[in-house]
C-alpha cells in the first residue's frame, strides 16, 4: 500500500509496527520522483543508490532493536545548499557544477544520525538568491498546485517536493524567508529557527548573519520533528546557540492556546497585500481567538526598512562569501589557455558560472561595502537591523508571539517578475525581519485563497530560543483548521499526472 | 542619490573579479540606480546614535582548543581541483604580488 | 655625485615605521584543527575549512587569542575589552576565501612601546618605540611557480598551490612612526626587531626564525629635510628576512630616497621588495588599481571580549623581560657583552643558563656549548640543543672540575653522547676515557722518560724547570693522554728533587 499521501508521523507509525520497511518507502518515494519529477523538477540530483543503502542500514537497525530516532528510516529531500559528503552539491549554480563535497553539513550528520533517508538534493535560486527558484541554473520548479507557477524561493525545490508528496520531510533554508514563502505558496509548514538554533556548518553561504537552515513538512507536528532532529550546539560552528533545544515536539502536541497573546503587526497586512490572503489570515486570528487566545494590534515602523536594509546586508556578506568560487580549487574552470593569468580566468569563469541574479548582488554589496559608500549603505542597514530589533523587542514585551500572512500574495506565475528585480524583491517583505533579528518564524497552510484557489501561509514569529511558542500556536491552528475545512490543506493539492 | 556611471559599475565588476561586456555593463548601470535608489532609504533612519547590528544575537568569546585534528587526505583535498599537479592546485600563472 | 648614507643622514632626517609579522607556534591553526607543523607534504595539512570550501565555518583558537593578549602585554600595550576579527577582501590564489579574516578597526591590542638600547657615538642611547596595535589575522597559501625563470613569478607558465600554511595564525604588530632617530635609523630598527624577537622567544609563542618566514619585518622609511618639520612620502620594503637585513633594507632605503630628492623627484608611496644580494629594494608590481579592501565585520565569528580576570591570569605568567633577564645573568656570570650577544644570537641563552644551575661554572658552560659543540652542531646543521641535553654537559664538566676528566678526555665524551653511545658515564666506560691517576702506573713513565732523556733530567735538577715539558709531553704521549698533565708536572719535578 502507498504511503506517500500520509505524514511523517504515520509513516513513522507504519516502520515501528512493521507495517512496511524503509526500503519499501524509500522505493516508493523514488518511483513517485520518477513518476511526477519531470514536470515538477523539485529535485536537481536524485541519490537512489546512497537512499537504498540508507533504508537497507535503516531496516538492519531496526531489526537488531537499535533504532536511532523516531524519524528512522523516513525519507527526506536535502536542499542542495548543504553538503553530503560524496553526492553532487550544486547550490543551483553552474559554478559548481560536478562538485561532491569531501565532508557532510553537520545537518546531515545529524540526519545520518537519526537514522532519516537522503533522497536526494532539490532545486534552489542560485546561491538561495531569489524568491521563485528561477534563478536555478538548472531550470525553474514549478508548483504542483499549478505547474506554471512559481513554487517560492530559494527553497522552491523542497517546498514542491513536500506539495507533490515526493518526500514527507525536506530540509531548507531562510536567509530572508527562503523557507517560509515556499511553504505558503505551496500549502506546507517551513520553520525558520532562532539563528544559530541549527548548525550552519557545511551550509553554503549565501549571508552569515542571516542564513539559517530549518525543517519542512507537511504538518506542525512533522515539522517539530524534523527540526529536533537537526537543532542543537555545534562547536564548529561560532554562531551556534549553546543552549538547550526548547521542545518543539511537546508544544506541536499541546493544541492549546487558552491565555496566550497574539500580536498582529499591523504594518505587515495593509497595502499590497491579496484580499484572498488577508481574508485567510482573518479567519485564522478568528479562529485562535475562538481557542481562548487574546488576539492584540503591535506596531512595528521600523519594519518599511527591512527590505531596503536586507538588500545591502546580504548582498554585502554575498559579494565576500562567493568570492571563494574562483576556478582554484574546486568547481569549473572557464577560459585557462595557457595564456591568460589567474585574475583572467578567475574573471572570465566567474562571468559564465554565475547567473544575472547572482552577478546584481555581488556588484551591490561590493557597492555597498565599498569605502566612501560603507557608512551610507552597509553602516546605515546594520543600523535598519537594530532598530528591527527594537520594534520586536517591544512587540514581544504586548505579546507572546507575533503573527502576518507569510507572504502578501499567492503563488505567482514563472516569469511574471523575473525581469523585475524590484518587484520580486517585495515577496520577501513579510519574512525579512524575522531574519534580520534573528527570532524564529513559521509559515503554516491557513487555506486556499477565494480568489484564486491557492494556497494562503499564516507565520508565526517566536523571541529568540523560545521556537517552542510558534510550535504550540502552529498545531493549535492547524487543528482547527483540519476541523473547519474538514481536511488538511496539502491534501487538497490537485493531482499530478503521473508518467 | 548620485548616478551610479557604466565606469563605476566596471570598477566594481574589476574588483569582483567578473568579466563583463558592455552592454551588460549598460545594464546592469541602470539596474543599480533603480535598486540603490530603492535602498537608499535605510539613510533616512540611520540615526548617528543608534548603534549598528551585526550578529542577531548577542554573543562573545566562543573558541576552541588548540588541539589537532586529522586533516583531509590530499586525494579529498584535491578531488574537485580543476588541475592538478602531484599533490599540488594547478592553477594559471599568478601575476602580480601578493599582499 | 649620488650621495652616500653620511651624506643622505646629513641632509635629510628619515621616520621609521615597522610591522612585523609573527607566525604563532600553536599546535593547530588559526580557525581549524589542522596541524601547523612546518615542512609537511603538500596539501596534507588541510581541511573544508583552511581550503575555504562552500559551507565550512571557522572557529577561533583560544590559544592564539591567550598568545596574543600576551604579547600585548609584554609590550606595554591596553587589551581590548571588546574587539572583533573582519574581512580584508581580495583576491589572490594563495588566499582560499578570497578574503583574510583580520583585524581592522577593532584590534586585540592598543597603545604600547617598546624600550630599544643602540650604542650611540654619545654612548648607549635609548629610544621608545610607540605600539599602535597588535592584531591577529591568518597566513596564506604558498605558490611554486613553474617555467620561466627558476621559482620567479614573472614569466612563470603556471603556479601550484599549497595550502598547508593557510590558516596559520598570525599576529601583526605595527608601530607609530618613529621620529628622531637620525642617523640611527637602520640601528634603531634592528635592534626594535632584536628585542621584539627576544620577547616574543621568552614568551614562548612563536618559533620567531626570520628564515623560515615566522617572523616576518616590513620597514616604512620617509625622509624629509633635516628641520623642515615635515613628513615625507613612505615606503614600504617587504622581504627583509634577517635582523641584518632589516638595517641594510633601512638604510638602502635612505639613501635610494635621499638620491631621489635631491634629483628633484617625487618619492612614490609604495611597496618594494629587499634584495639580500645587493642590499638595494625594487618596486613591487604596482596595481592597475587601487585596492578596496571592503572590510566588514566577520559574521561567521563572535567579538572577542576578554574579562579583567583573565588578563590578569595571563599579565602574571608573563616572564622576565629579556633585557631584564640579560643584564641580571651578565652580571652574575660575570660575561662581557660580546659573549652575552653570543649566546642569545646562538638561542643558547636558555641553555647556558640551566647548564649552569646545574653546577656547571659560567665560563665552562659557556666554553663548551659556543665552542665545541656547537662546532659540531655546525658541522650537521643542526641546532647544538638537539645533540646533547644540559644535564650530560653539566656531568661532563662536573667531571673535569673533580679531576675524572681532562679537557680533552671531556671532548671524546661529549663526541660519544652525542653519537648515542650513551650517558658521559656510560662514555667513559665503554671507550676506557680514564683519567690515569694511579701514582705507580705515572711513575713508571715518568722513570722511562727520565732513562729515554737522561741530559734534559739533568738540565731540570740543575734548576732548569722549563724544560720539564719535553718529559711531561712524553710521559703524555706514553700514556695516550689520559694522564692529568698537571699530575704528571707534580710527580716528575719531586722526583727530580724540585719539588
Amino acid at each position: 500500500m502507498s504511503m506517500i499521501h500520509k505524514t511523517a508521523t504515520e509513516m513513522a507509525q507504519a516502520l515501528a509496527d512493521k507495517s512496511i520497511t524503509a526500503v519499501e518507502l524509500t522505493k516508493q518515494h523514488l518511483d513517485r520522483i520518477a513518476a511526477v519529477d519531470g514536470d515538477v523538477h523539485a529535485f536537481l540530483h536524485v541519490d537512489t543508490e546512497g537512499a537504498l543503502a540508507q533504508a537497507a542500514e535503516s531496516d538492519a537497525k531496526r531489526a537488531a532493536g537499535e533504532t536511532r530516532s523516531v524519524l528512522e528510516g523516513i525519507p527526506l529531500a536535502l536542499k542542495d545548499v548543504l553538503t553530503q559528503k560524496g553526492v553532487p552539491t550544486t547550490c543551483g549554480s553552474k559554478m559548481l557544477e560536478g562538485w561532491r563535497p569531501p565532508y557532510d553539513s553537520t545537518v546531515v550528520s545529524k540526519l545520518k544520525n537519526a537514522g532519516v533517508v537522503i533522497l536526494g538534493k532539490t532545486n534552489m535560486d542560485e546561491f538561495a538568491m531569489g524568491s521563485s527558484t528561477e534563478n536555478s541554473a538548472y531550470g525553474p520548479t514549478h508548483n504542483p498546485w499549478a505547474l506554471d507557477r512559481i513554487p517560492g524561493g530559494s527553497g522552491g525545490g523542497s517546498a514542491a517536493a513536500l506539495a507533490a508528496f515526493e518526500a514527507p520531510l525536506a530540509i531548507g533554508t531562510d536567509t530572508g524567508g527562503s523557507i517560509r514563502q515556499p511553504a505558503a505558496v505551496t500549502g506546507t509548514v517551513g520553520v525558520k529557527p532562532t539563528y544559530g538554533g541549527v548548525s550552519r556548518f557545511g551550509l553554503v553561504a549565501f549571508s552569515s548573519s542571516l542564513d539559517q537552515a530549518g525543517p519542512c513538512a507537511r504538518t506542525v507536528l512533522d515539522t517539530a520533528l524534523l527540526h529536533e532532529a537537526i537543532a542543537g550546539y555545534d562547536e564548529r560552528d561560532s554562531t551556534s546557540i549553546n543552549a538547550p533545544v526548547p521542545n518543539v515536539v511537546a508544544a506541536a502536541k499541546r493544541q492549546e492556546v487558552k491565555g496566550m497573546k497574539i500580536g498582529v503587526i499591523k504594518e505587515l497586512m495593509g497595502d499590497g497585500f491579496q484580499k484572498g490572503v488577508l481574508d485567510s489570515f482573518k479567519q485564522s486570528l478568528d479562529l485562535l481567538q475562538e481557542q481562548g487566545a487574546e488576539i492584540v494590534e503591535v506596531s512595528c515602523p521600523s519594519f518599511d526598512y527591512g527590505i531596503a536594509a536586507y538588500y545591502l546586508i546580504a548582498p554585502s556578506e554575498a559579494s565576500s562569501n562567493l568570492a571563494r568560487f574562483d576556478s582554484m580549487r574546486y568547481g569549473i574552470r572557464v577560459g585557462d589557455d595557457g595564456q591568460r593569468g589567474a585574475e583572467e580566468v578567475m574573471s572570465a569563469t566567474r562571468e559564465v558560472g554565475f547567473g544575472k541574479e547572482v552577478k546584481r548582488r555581488i556588484i551591490l554589496g561590493t557597492y555597498a561595502l565599498s569605502s566612501g559608500y560603507y557608512d551610507a549603505y552597509y553602516g546605515s542597514a546594520q543600523k535598519v537591523r537594530t532598530l528591527i530589533k527594537r520594534d520586536f523587542e517591544s512587540a514581544f514585551n504586548l505579546a507572546d508571539v507575533l503573527v502576518s500572512p507569510s507572504t502578501p500574495t499567492t503563488a505567482f506565475k514563472i516569469g511574471e517578475r523575473a525581469n523585475d528585480p524590484l518587484a520580486m524583491y517585495l515577496a520577501d517583505i513579510t519574512t525579512i525581519p524575522v531574519n534580520m533579528a534573528g527570532i524564529g518564524g513559521m509559515s503554516l497552510p491557513s487555506g486556499l485563497s477565494a480568489d484564486d484557489g491557492l494556497p494562503v501561509g499564516f507565520q508565526i514569529m517566536s523571541p529568540a530560543m523560545q521556537d517552542d511558542r510558534m510550535y504550540r500556536v502552529g498545531g493549535t491552528l492547524e487543528a482547527a483548521l483540519n476541523d473547519k475545512l474538514g481536511k488538511p490543506v496539502w491534501a487538497q493539492a490537485p493531482e499530478l499526472v503521473v508518467k | 542619490m548620485a548616478a551610479i556611471s557604466r565606469e563605476e559599475v566596471a570598477h566594481l565588476a574589476r574588483l569582483s573579479r567578473i568579466e563583463m561586456t558592455p552592454d551588460e555593463l549598460d545594464h546592469l548601470a541602470s539596474e543599480m540606480q533603480l535598486i540603490l535608489g530603492a535602498v537608499a532609504r535605510v539613510q533616512e533612519v540611520a540615526a548617528a546614535d543608534i548603534p549598528p547590528t551585526s550578529h542577531a544575537l548577542p554573543m562573545t568569546n566562543v573558541f576552541r582548543e588548540d588541539v589537532t585534528k586529522p586533516s583531509l587526505s590530499p586525494e579529498d583535498a584535491l578531488s574537485g581541483a580543476p588541475a592538478r599537479e602531484e599533490d599540488r592546485f594547478k592553477v594559471p600563472q599568478i601575476l602580480g604580488d601578493a599582499e | 655625485m649620488a650621495l652616500n648614507y653620511d651624506q643622505a643622514v646629513s641632509k635629510y632626517e628619515p621616520t621609521l615605521g615597522l610591522e612585523v609579522h609573527v607566525e604563532l607556534n600553536t599546535n593547530s591553526k588559526m580557525f581549524c584543527s589542522c596541524s601547523t607543523v612546518f615542512g609537511a607534504e603538500p596539501n596534507t595539512q588541510t581541511c573544508p575549512v583552511c581550503l575555504g570550501m562552500p559551507g565550512a565555518l571557522p572557529v577561533v583558537n583560544a590559544k592564539a587569542i591567550e598568545s596574543s593578549i600576551l604579547i600585548g602585554l609584554a609590550l606595554n600595550c591596553s587589551i581590548a575589552p571588546y574587539s572583533r576579527f573582519a574581512r580584508k577582501n581580495y583576491f589572490y590564489p594563495d588566499m582560499p576565501k578570497n578574503f583574510q579574516t583580520s583585524q581592522y578597526d577593532e584590534p586585540i591590542c592598543v597603545d604600547g612601546y617598546l624600550d630599544v638600547e643602540i650604542e650611540t657615538d654619545e654612548g648607549p642611547k635609548t629610544f621608545r618605540v610607540d605600539i599602535e596595535r597588535v592584531h591577529m589575522e591568518e597566513d596564506t597559501g604558498k605558490s611554486l611557480h613553474v617555467g620561466g625563470a627558476t621559482g620567479r613569478i614573472h614569466g612563470a607558465e603556471y603556479s601550484l598551490l599549497d595550502y598547508n600554511r593557510a590558516g596559520i595564525p598570525l599576529v601583526e604588530i605595527v608601530t607609530r612612526i618613529v621620529p628622531g632617530t637620525g642617523k640611527y635609523a637602520p640601528a634603531v630598527a634592528r635592534a626594535y626587531v632584536t628585542e621584539l624577537r627576544d620577547i616574543l622567544r621568552s614568551l614562548g609563542v612563536s618559533d620567531v626564525k626570520m628564515e623560515q618566514g615566522s617572523l616576518r619585518c616590513d620597514a616604512n622609511v620617509s625622509l624629509a629635510p633635516i628641520g623642515s618639520g615635515k613628513l615625507g612620502t613612505r615606503s614600504e620594503t617587504k622581504n627583509v628576512n634577517s635582523l641584518r637585513s632589516v638595517e641594510r633594507a633601512v638604510a638602502g632605503e635612505i639613501v635610494r630616497q635621499a638620491n631621489r630628492l635631491e634629483a628633484g623627484e617625487r618619492i612614490v608611496q609604495e611597496t618594494r621588495h629587499f634584495l639580500e644580494e645587493s642590499g638595494e629594494t625594487r618596486p613591487g608590481r604596482s596595481k592597475e588599481t587601487a585596492e578596496d579592501y571592503r572590510y566588514f565585520p566577520e559574521p561567521d565569528l563572535v567579538p572577542v571580549a576578554p574579562d579583567a580576570k583573565w588578563i590578569e591570569e595571563l599579565r602574571a605568567t608573563l616572564p622576565e623581560k629579556p633585557s631584564t633577564r640579560r643584564k641580571r645573568l651578565q652580571e652574575a656570570w660575570g660575561v662581557s657583552d660580546n659573549e652575552m650577544a653570543s649566546m642569545v644570537n646562538a638561542e643558547l641563552l636558555d641553555t647556558v643558563e640551566a647548564t649552569i644551575a646545574l653546577g656547571a661554572e659560567p665560563a665552562r658552560a659557556r666554553g663548551w656549548w659556543l665552542g665545541e659543540i656547537s662546532r659540531l652542531a655546525n658541522e650537521k646543521e643542526v641546532h647544538p640543543t638537539s645533540l646533547i641535553t644540559a644535564e650530560q654537559v653539566a656531568e661532563v664538566i662536573a667531571l673535569i672540575a673533580n679531576g675524572e676528566l681532562t679537557d680533552k678526555l671531556a671532548r671524546g665524551v661529549v663526541e660519544g653522547v652525542i653519537a648515542g653511545e650513551g650517558s658521559p658515564r656510560e662514555v667513559i666506560d665503554k671507550r676506557g676515557l680514564k683519567v690515569v691517576s694511579d701514582d705507580g702506573a705515572l711513575m713508571t713513565a715518568i722513570e722511562a722518560a727520565i732513562a729515554a732523556q737522561p741530559d734534559t733530567a739533568e738540565r731540570i735538577r740543575g734548576g732548569n724547570i722549563p724544560a720539564a715539558g719535553a718529559l711531561i709531553g712524553a710521559v703524555m704521549k706514553a700514556t695516550g693522554g689520559q694522564a692529568d698533565a698537571a699530575k704528571v708536572r707534580e710527580l716528575l719535578l719531586k722526583h727530580l728533587g724540585q719539588g
